[in-house]
């Protein structure tokens, strides 16, 4: 059903973890729905200097939680938010298409969290 | 790390998906390959090389008809298997006795081949009701007398369900349903070759059993009707079966399905108080190391073969990939519903939150399975569970530390 690269990274996922000091944390899916994924980013001269992540779901949801991150890591935010869902999925050799939502909830989750780093850098101008 | 990737590690194989497909039993080969190789008659052709399909055919009937206690061996209609039974039985019986009313009755816990027939019919004028189980699994047996009115033809109760294991209170149901003069059809798929059936008995108007689920070839199956049953055939043509199933006669198969009964009938005590010992050394050793985790079902009035079980703030597939790897070959929830993404609606059914339903992983054990290969998979669980519950979100901190 999934692909050898899904697999290997639902084996030895890269980057699980929390990053305690984030500058930007992330959450999106529901546990109803069988999938949360939280991403933890931190920043240094916009660019997505470390990234990690903690995910609850099924195994394309953890494969394509340690390929967002594999991705992310080093871009510019701004490259960052141009991560799609099918460069998620075609980096892993592709996804069955019932999962396909999988990829869409990781590149979400990123997203969000850097969208929370937008959002804690605008609060620190105002309380500047 | 848990899951290693050592090349010079032995490739295991361990199968504890029984409920999905058996293999089949080699005595049951053995006796379908002469009507796969020279005995290729047609039961319906008057020669000589018809006359021994026939034979064999009525002889095959016989042998089921003595493993479910029927009246007699022309009460069994052979089939496809347990979904054409199921279909059969539903359809065939609702569309046969539209005059005496419309409404079916069936429970929260059916397979999705008792379902979606019943679905079907309420876009044709029937109405279909759902009945709630409690926590185990067991059908709200007031809730059965309050729905069942006059109008009511007929109720379809799985026997027991293979993704929980609780065996249903059938003598019980059948004296409600025959109060209000409904037939009642029971789903016997996972539940016949493993315990005891009796439809005189256990007042069953209509049974469905599979072949391959004790260890018969696939694509067999059949449908027990009492007499008296008045049901509409689903397949038209040349009239086999008394009329209720035409097409010529899967011989090969219907005589494997026959041997499998006669094994069934004599080895079934042996086979399952083992499989119950297997069962209750699974359950206790994928419980009792791992804080958090539940048994689905009723612990005692269960399927010999079934350890259904869950865990908390981890997803099913995970945890059958995680095995997969390890060689550990099993299910999270019915195969079938896999595809929808859905948590099964039988586990829903028992009041388990989707998250719930989600964590829960169904063992069900078969003729190959040793204590041996038991004790492998406890040994492997604790570790796959904390794995994953150290990547998600959802677990509380002190159990990850």
């Amino acid at each position: 059903m999934y692909s050898q690269k899904v697999m290997e990274h639902f084996k030895n996922p890269h980057n699980m973890g929390e990053i305690p000091d984030a500058d930007g944390v992330g959450t999106v899916g529901n546990p109803v729905c069988g999938d949360l994924m939280t991403m933890y980013i931190k920043v240094k001269d916009n660019r997505l200097q470390d990234i990690k992540f903690k995910t609850y779901g099924c195994g394309s949801a953890i494969a394509t939680s340690s390929m967002t991150t594999d991705i992310a890591r080093g871009k510019t935010l701004e490259e960052a938010l141009k991560i799609t869902r099918a460069d998620v999925a075609d980096s892993l050799g592709g996804l069955p298409p019932v999962k396909m939502h999988c990829s869409n909830l990781a590149a979400d989750a990123l997203h969000a969290a850097i969208e929370d780093y937008y959002k804690r850098q605008k609060n620190k101008e105002v309380t500047k | 790390m848990l899951l290693s990737d050592d090349p010079m590690s032995t490739p295991r194989r361990i199968y504890m998906d029984y409920a999905a497909g058996k293999p089949v039993e080699p005595r049951v080969a053995e006796a379908m390959l002469p009507y796969a190789k020279l005995s290729w008659g047609n039961p319906s052709s008057l020669h000589t090389l018809g006359q021994e399909a026939k034979r064999a055919l009525e002889e095959a009937r016989g042998r089921i008809a003595e493993l479910i206690h029927a009246e007699k061996k022309e009460n069994l209609i052979f089939t496809s298997g347990a979904t054409e039974s199921n279909n059969m039985a539903i359809k065939g019986v609702a569309n046969r006795n539209k005059d005496r009313g419309t409404r079916v009755i069936t429970s929260r816990v059916e397979h999705m081949s008792v379902v979606n027939p019943i679905k079907n019919l309420t876009t044709r004028g029937f109405e279909a009701i759902f009945l709630p189980v409690d926590r185990y699994g067991f059908v709200l047996l007031d809730r059965l007398e309050k729905e069942l009115t006059d109008k009511t033809i007929l109720v379809s109760i799985v026997y027991a369900n293979s993704e929980i294991g609780t065996i249903e209170p059938i003598k019980e149901i059948s004296k409600i349903v025959h109060s209000k003069n409904a037939y009642l059809h029971v789903d016997a798929t996972p539940a016949c070759g493993q315990v005891p059936i009796d439809v005189k008995n256990e007042g069953i108007d209509l049974l469905t059993i599979s072949s391959n689920d004790m260890y018969g070839p696939k694509g067999v199956g059949a449908l027990y009707i009492k007499d008296g049953v008045r049901l509409e055939p689903l397949l038209h043509g040349g009239g086999q079966e008394r009329g209720l199933r035409s097409g010529t006669e899967n011989l090969p198969g219907i005589v494997g399905f026959g041997k499998a009964a006669e094994i069934a009938k004599k080895e079934m005590q042996t086979s399952s108080f083992r499989l119950e010992k297997l069962r209750e050394r699974l359950i206790e050793g994928l419980l009792k190391p791992i804080p958090y985790s539940y048994l689905n079902g009723h612990p005692t009035r269960r399927l010999p073969d079934n350890a259904s079980v869950r865990y908390n703030f981890i997803e099913g597939e995970s945890m059958l990939l995680s095995l997969d790897i390890e060689g550990v070959f099993t299910s999270s929830g019915s195969a079938c519903t896999s595809k929808t993404l859905e948590p099964s609606h039988v586990l829903l059914a028992l009041g388990l939150k989707h998250e719930e339903a989600h964590g829960s992983l169904m063992f069900t054990l078969g003729k190959e399975n040793t204590e041996e290969e038991v004790d492998y998979v406890i040994s492997l669980m604790p570790g796959i569970v904390k794995r994953l519950r150290a990547m998600s979100p959802l677990t509380p901190k002190e159990l990850n530390d």
